[in-house]
């Protein structure tokens, strides 16, 4: 089925990020923000399961064992449709950069390891437009699990992937969950057009690389005349050559 | 006595041919078509029946249902989101009310099923396709009773209810109209024909929603009736 293949005709531009748990890819995000909102371009963050209307029901959801994956799966994408409606869209109808911590892609990985139809979940977020670009922080699985588990031994049931019946032990039940997740990353990364990067390599490499394709990516991108406190904007071509110095604004 | 049990769709991904003895009756109809009464009077006839009964409907889950009622109260709402809300509410109503009755025997009565979320939907510009497969999860009723009826008699009916129009129900998210009564009456009008369409494509038992309560009835329980003798056990029978 069509899955999110036309580009948005929208003037923002949308970047997410994706990656199992301890891949790196908040940092990376973040880091990038500094930097675009730096170079005075108007920029929204936004992250998986944050709604405001949504998240204290999952919360309490989770909390009480009560999901299956079929309302795993919903509960989620209600998450994700009240950002995209109220928070995600307008601002790249208003011509933002949108950055996402975590896009339908999450889902599409979560969900289809616990049970759920790929094309149904696909559906459910068939909503949602295609980001201009979607990196995929990959990491060897060992590496993104000695970041969790060194440290940060208490694991949530749902994060540990307990619902799935893999493992009695918190610790175990993680290192196979996240190993089916990263199959599905890793399956989905070519088809889906995500940007794969190393994200065993030094903080400061990877988001030079980041910040060098995002510059690129931004050719041709105007931002609105509407930046609060009359922010200066930097034009593409001296964020490209600043990417290429090595850093810009930290 | 083992029956099959069919999804719209892919299914729950945890059910694996199911073989649950119990029934499950969908009554649909808009809003205003005296679905509740005809509910709350088939339920007391099965129940002289001996059968075990239980009623769902819409906004009933532990899950989503307070957090439904609370959003429709507020302005930020969108209608993509709406749209998944209530089928979360109802996977969870099927997951965790509605299967558990089936197994243990109950007819399942739904006074209102995934039709009438699909149908607000349609008039809310959805498409059908996304709705259809959204909805795979749901299982197939044994019957949908459709209560019929005009825009111009709900509107009566509404009014009689309650005196203020309600939001929701007179579609006013739509601006259709600047006034309440135009807009209930619009609304009303676009809801009859996506149920219309949804009752040919589903297959629905369509009942004159006009006559008089006694002649619906009637009419209600002759289908249920032969849903039941479907050839299988119930419990109670």
């Amino acid at each position: 089925m069509a899955f999110m293949e036309s580009a948005h005709p929208y003037p923002g531009r949308l970047i997410i990020v994706e990656g199992c748990d301890g891949s790196g890819k908040s940092t990376q995000l973040a880091l990038l923000k500094r930097w675009l909102e730096a170079m005075g371009y108007p920029v929204f963050f936004t992250e998986w399961n944050s709604s405001e209307l949504i998240k204290g029901a999952t919360k309490r959801a989770k909390k009480a064992k009560a999901l299956t994956p079929t309302t795993f799966s919903l509960i989620h994408a209600c998450d994700f449709a009240d950002r995209y409606e109220t928070l995600m869209l307008p601002h790249l109808q208003a011509g933002y950069l949108v950055l996402a911590d975590r896009y339908v892609y999450t889902a599409l990985a979560r969900d289809v390891v616990r049970g759920c139809d790929p094309d149904w979940v696909r559906n459910a977020y068939g909503f949602a437009v295609r980001p201009d670009l979607a990196f995929y922080f990959c990491a060897p699985l060992e590496v993104s699990l000695e970041r969790i588990l060194g440290g940060r031994p208490e694991l949530k049931y749902h994060e540990a992937g307990m619902d799935l019946g893999l493992s009695n032990d918190p610790a175990e039940s993680f290192r196979l969950f996240q190993g089916l997740i990263k199959e599905q990353y890793d399956s989905l990364a070519g088809p889906c057009g995500l940007v794969t990067l190393d994200a065993t390599r030094s903080v400061e490499v990877q988001q030079e690389e980041m910040r060098a394709i995002v510059a690129e990516m931004l050719n041709g991108y105007e931002a609105p005349e509407m930046a609060a406190g009359g922010a200066k904007v930097t034009a593409p071509a001296a964020l490209a050559a600043a990417a290429a110095d090595g850093g810009g604004t930290p | 006595m083992s029956r099959t049990w069919s999804f719209y769709g892919q299914g729950l991904p945890q059910v694996k041919e199911p073989d649950w003895p119990g029934r499950l009756i969908a009554i649909e109809g808009a809003d205003a078509a005296g679905r509740s009464t005809q509910v709350a009077m088939l339920e007391e006839w099965l129940e002289r029946q001996r059968h075990p009964v239980l009623v769902t409907g819409l906004r009933r889950s532990a899950l989503v249902g307070k957090l439904i009622a609370r959003a429709k109260q507020g302005t930020r709402l969108g209608r993509r989101t709406l749209s998944l809300l209530y089928a979360t509410d109802l996977a969870d109503q099927l997951e965790n009310r509605v299967i558990p009755a089936l197994r243990a025997g109950f007819v399942v009565l739904a006074d209102r099923y995934i039709y009438s979320a699909m149908a607000r939907d349609l008039a809310r510009g959805a498409e059908p396709e996304w709705l259809e497969q959204l909805y795979g999860f749901a299982l197939r009723p044994d019957l949908v009773i459709y209560l019929k009826t005009t825009p111009q008699e709900r509107l009566g009916r509404a009014l009689a209810k309650s005196p203020v129009l309600d939001y929701w129900e007179s579609g006013m998210d739509l601006g259709l109209a600047g006034d309440r009564f135009t807009s209930h009456l619009t609304y009303q009008g676009l809801l009859q024909v996506h149920f219309d369409r949804l009752a040919d494509h589903y297959g629905f038992v369509t009942v004159d929603g006009s006559a008089s309560k006694k002649a619906i009835h009637e009419q209600v329980r002759s289908s249920v009736e032969q849903a039941l003798e479907g050839g299988n056990e119930l419990a109670g029978s």
